[in-house]
C-alpha cells in the first residue's frame, strides 16, 4: 500500500491511539465497561492495522512472532498463577483476599487488575498470532484484485 | 435491519460483500445490545464481531477465491432444517419472561444477592468485571484457557500449511 498516503498518515496517527485506549479498557474496566478482553482484542487491532496499511514484516519487527508465541502461554500463566498463588498461602484457587490479606476488598481489586491484565495478554498474543499466521499465507495482492 | 443484513448475506455471491455485511451484522447486534443495556457484551460485540473477526475473514479471503462456487439450486431439507430448527427456537421464546420483567429468577435472586454483595465484599463500581473475575473467575480461567487453545490449534493448522507449501516449492525446484 505505497501510495495510499491517507492510509498511512491516519494509521500513523491512530496506532497510538489505539493503544491507548486499549490500556485505559483494560486497567479501567473496573469503573467502566470493558475488561481484559476487550482491551486484548483492541490493542490486537493496532498491531493489525500496523501490519495492514504497512508491512507485515514491519508489524514482525515491532512484535516478533517469538514474543507473540510466548505472550499467548503468559497470560494464562498469569490467570491461573493467581489461582494457585492463593492455593500456596492458604485461601481458595483465584480467592483474590489471599493477595492483600489485611484487606480483603483492596485484594479484590488487585486480583481483578491481575486476572484481567492475564486475559488481556492472552487475547492480545492470539489476536495477533491469528492475523499472522493468516497474513503470512496471502500473496501479495494489489488494489484492484479486491 | 438485522433481518435485510441477513437475507443479502444468503443472496450475495461476492464473498468480499458478505465479510463485509456481516461485519454490518455485528456492528448492527452491537446497537442492540446497547438498546438492552448490556454495554459491555456490545464493546465485545464491536471490536470481536465487527473488528478482528471481518480482519481475519478478509485475510482468509485473500487465501482462496474472491466468489461463491457451485450451482445455487435450491435444496429442500435443509431449507426445511432451518425452518424447523427456526421455529422450535421461537416456540422457545414463548416461555421466557418478556425482557426486563422483576419477576424472573435471575432478577429475584442472583442478580440482587451480587449487586447487594459488591459493595461490601469488591467494591468495584462495574459489576459486570466483578462478576466476571472473582465471583465467576474460573469461568473465566476457562474462557481465557479456550481462546489460549484456539489460538494455538490455528497456529498448528496453519504453520503445517506453511511447512507444505515449501515442500512443494522444493519439489519442483528439485532436479526431476
Amino acid at each position: 500500500m505505497r501510495h495510499h498516503l491517507i492510509l498511512r498518515v491516519i494509521t500513523k496517527l491512530l496506532v497510538g491511539t489505539i493503544f491507548l485506549f486499549a490500556l485505559y479498557v483494560q486497567f479501567h474496566g473496573d469503573y467502566s465497561p470493558g475488561g481484559g478482553f476487550q482491551a486484548g482484542v483492541i490493542m490486537a487491532v493496532g498491531f493489525i492495522i500496523y501490519g495492514l496499511v504497512f508491512k507485515l514484516e514491519k508489524a514482525k519487527a515491532v512484535f516478533p512472532p517469538w514474543l507473540v508465541h510466548k505472550i499467548v502461554a503468559l497470560g494464562v500463566l498469569v490467570y491461573a498463577g493467581t489461582g494457585v498463588y492463593s492455593l500456596l498461602v492458604g485461601y481458595t484457587f483465584l480467592d483474590y483476599a489471599a493477595i492483600d490479606p489485611h484487606s480483603p476488598v483492596h485484594g479484590q481489586h488487585l486480583g481483578i487488575l491481575i486476572v484481567e491484565l492475564g486475559v488481556g495478554i492472552t487475547v492480545t498474543g492470539v489476536m495477533v498470532a491469528i492475523y499472522y499466521a493468516f497474513a503470512a499465507h496471502a500473496p501479495n495482492l494489489k488494489d484492484e484484485d479486491w | 435491519m438485522l433481518i435485510i443484513t441477513a437475507l443479502s448475506v444468503v443472496v450475495t455471491r461476492s464473498l468480499f460483500a458478505i465479510v463485509t455485511l456481516s461485519g454490518v451484522f455485528s456492528l448492527l447486534s452491537a446497537l442492540l445490545f446497547i438498546r438492552m443495556d448490556a454495554v459491555d457484551v456490545a464493546f465485545t460485540e464491536a471490536a470481536v464481531g465487527a473488528g478482528i473477526s471481518t480482519v481475519l475473514m478478509l485475510g482468509t479471503l485473500a487465501l482462496t477465491s474472491r466468489s461463491e462456487r457451485g450451482d445455487k439450486k435450491t435444496q429442500v431439507a435443509p431449507l426445511f432444517l432451518v425452518i424447523l430448527t427456526g421455529a422450535l427456537l421461537i416456540y422457545g421464546t414463548v416461555d421466557m419472561p418478556h425482557f426486563g420483567a422483576p419477576d424472573t429468577p435471575a432478577q429475584t435472586h442472583v442478580g440482587p444477592d451480587y449487586l447487594e454483595r459488591i459493595p461490601k465484599e469488591i467494591d468495584v463500581p462495574n459489576a459486570v468485571t466483578a462478576i466476571l473475575a472473582s465471583y465467576r473467575g474460573y469461568d473465566t480461567l476457562g474462557e481465557t484457557a479456550v481462546v489460549f487453545t484456539a489460538g494455538i490449534g490455528v497456529l498448528m493448522l496453519m504453520s503445517g500449511l506453511a511447512r507444505r507449501r515449501r515442500e512443494d516449492e522444493d519439489d519442483k525446484e528439485g532436479p526431476s
